[in-house]
């Protein structure tokens, strides 16, 4: 999702595996990748790790602090909220 | 006459190092700077500021809205490192810092991670029965306060501001400091006064 997210704003992380298609440097976590969960607070821009990792020219994205619920992660989760650093272009509207 | 072992990583250093000052992308005074600045920092550093936002409600508005400004205020040399997030601890909720992917830690007031920070099973652990972790470090958290976890994955670190523990009314700054261990800023444990 591009332009600036606020707080509150639904999102979904991208049910996406790029690592099944060849060498990549990820920062969203496996247990993430479909799951929904709600910004919480613009943390800024940073250049992309995916593109850093591998010396290519990195374009800014930015980075947010998601909530998200853990029994809807795993039904078994303890804890009452799970907050992430994730970038933009992981998230899309839920 | 005694013979200095040398590791094939010594040799690499020694050369990442020749070429680096060689290339002119850092000076060799900027790479024992920075070498003392990693071995300065220790958990005592991170103890010094949340001592001075248990006593300064400015400072912990700053801390809160920038640690790693709030840091430097306090001499803590921030200089090239990663944006330090500041996380507070309330009478209803607590958070718990991981690192699910690798081992994301704010060195620079915190020092070395701990061993167990970087292991799979803290990393796994944190995320899904965080309660009964912190029963294992001997944390019991109330039922009524609620667990924030936070996982460090990108360009921010992470440390918690803790409650400041009953008992400590009047303290000094440097009496404060002495009770906040690592485990507390990264909420495995909260300070206790013996």
């Amino acid at each position: 999702m591009s332009g600036l997210l606020s707080p509150g704003t639904k999102v979904r992380v991208r049910d996406d595996w790029p690592e099944t298609r060849g060498p990549c440097h990820i920062r969203t976590p496996h247990y993430l990748r479909g799951a929904e969960g709600v910004v919480e607070k613009h943390l800024g821009a940073f250049p992309n790790p995916e593109d850093l990792a591998f010396a290519r020219p990195a374009s800014r994205l930015n980075l947010y602090h998601v909530r998200f619920v853990p029994q809807a992660i795993w039904p078994d989760a303890g804890g009452e909220a799970l907050v992430v650093e994730l970038y933009e272009t992981w998230l899309e509207a839920a | 006459m005694s013979e200095v072992l040398e590791t094939p990583s010594d040799r690499l250093l020694a050369a990442v190092r020749q070429l680096l000052t060689d290339k002119g992308v850092v000076s060799r005074e900027e790479i024992s700077e920075r070498i003392q600045a990693t071995d300065a920092a220790t958990p005592a550093q991170g103890a010094r500021m949340v001592a001075k936002a248990w006593v300064d409600p400015a400072f912990r508005a700053r801390m809160l809205a920038d640690g790693a400004k709030a840091a430097e205020e306090l001499g803590i040399p921030m200089r090239g490192m990663p944006p330090l997030g500041v996380l507070e601890d309330t009478a209803e909720e607590h958070n718990l810092v991981v690192c699910t992917l690798c081992s994301c830690y704010p060195r620079a007031v915190l020092g070395y991670p701990p061993f167990w920070f970087k292991s799979a099973a803290y990393r796994a652990r944190a995320v899904r029965d965080p309660r009964g972790l912190l029963r294992e470090f001997g944390t019991e958290l109330p039922q009524a306060v609620k667990l924030r976890v936070v996982d460090s994955t990108a360009d921010y670190r992470w440390m918690v501001l803790p409650l400041r523990p009953a008992g400590t009314e009047g303290w000094s700054e440097e009496q404060l400091a002495a009770v906040v261990r690592e485990g507390d800023m990264i909420g495995v444990t909260f300070p206790k006064v013996s």
